[in-house]
């Protein structure tokens, strides 16, 4: 099949990501990170200003996007793989900033793979201002869609 | 943010401080997709991933990506990382155990701020790479 390139430059609609204490603790959970400055506010307000979040922390917009803010193209989700993912961090992102974030499709190929076979490429980037307006970051992420499954 | 490291104080060729993540299990990616949102099945149904043709589950590469920044954050203090991009080589598995390393390969003043940059890696108990990434954090 072939790919569709007019996706390409597709913006998707502002969606705010709250940044909440609870949110970064579990995270920081969640991979392991003992740190305590996601922890102890006291400390993290002594070190950082503030609680910080972790380098990959902005993976949660997840939960703040929806179709409309999303945009994307048509993948077979048992063929998913993550290619890449990349984080511009412009400035500290602390608990009580609010970011509002803007999606758009940087790219789209394809590409003959190995033992995958063909396949596709998407690149997203959302780029994070807080709510001051400045750019704080952006996410860059390549999700591949390969030809078979993925694992084994 | 104060940054731990002092820019004339870094050499090329530094280590950065190593993270273990010993016994990877099935609890941590659940835990991971309540974290971060990415409920992918691949990641914690396991009557999906045969379905699929996988023998099991798997980590996101984003959680090994997240247990990776540790030795950035961990080296440099949180709020000093600048920049940090990640390739997916491998797939990790429940059992294995993980070693996150990184050296620093350069020193940079870029934008009125000291830059040290590196690359990292995250391998399994075989030694097999599963994400390289590299990065840039401050010093101060």
């Amino acid at each position: 099949m072939a790919i569709d390139k007019s996706v390409i430059g597709k913006t998707g609609k502002p969606f705010t990501v709250p940044i909440e204490w609870s949110k970064v603790r579990e995270f920081a959970r969640a991979i392991r990170d003992p740190n305590p400055v996601y922890f102890d506010s006291e400390l993290a307000k002594k070190e950082c200003g503030g609680i910080p979040v972790p380098p990959t922390f902005l993976q949660v917009a997840a939960f703040w996007q929806d179709a409309d803010s999303m945009p994307t193209v048509h993948f077979d989700i048992r063929r998913i793989l993550h290619g890449e993912q990349e984080f511009e961090l412009y400035k500290p992102i602390l608990v009580g900033d609010l970011l509002t974030g803007t999606a758009r499709i940087a790219d789209v190929y394809e590409r003959e793979g190995g033992r995958g076979g063909k396949m596709t490429f998407m690149v997203t980037e959302i780029e994070y201002r807080n709510q001051k307006g400045e750019k704080v970051a952006v996410a860059r992420s390549t999700l591949i869609e390969t030809g078979q499954a993925v694992g084994g | 943010m104060t940054s731990k490291i002092k820019y004339e104080s870094v050499e090329i060729g530094d280590s950065l401080p190593t993270v273990t993540i010993e016994n990877v299990a099935r609890p941590d990616f659940v835990r991971y997709a309540g974290a971060s949102g990415d409920f992918v099945p691949l990641h914690y149904d396991q009557t999906f991933v045969e379905a699929a043709g996988i023998p099991t589950v798997f980590a996101q590469g984003m959680w090994t990506a997240g247990c990776l920044s540790r030795c950035l954050t961990d080296y440099a203090g949180a709020g000093n990382v600048r920049h940090f991009k990640v390739r997916f080589a491998r797939q990790v598995w429940p059992g294995d155990t993980l070693t996150c390393r990184g050296k620093v390969t350069g020193k940079n003043e870029k934008g009125g701020e000291k830059l040290i940059e590196g690359e990292v890696e995250v391998a399994n108990q075989k030694g097999e790479a599963a994400v390289r990434g590299n990065f840039a954090v401050v010093a101060g």
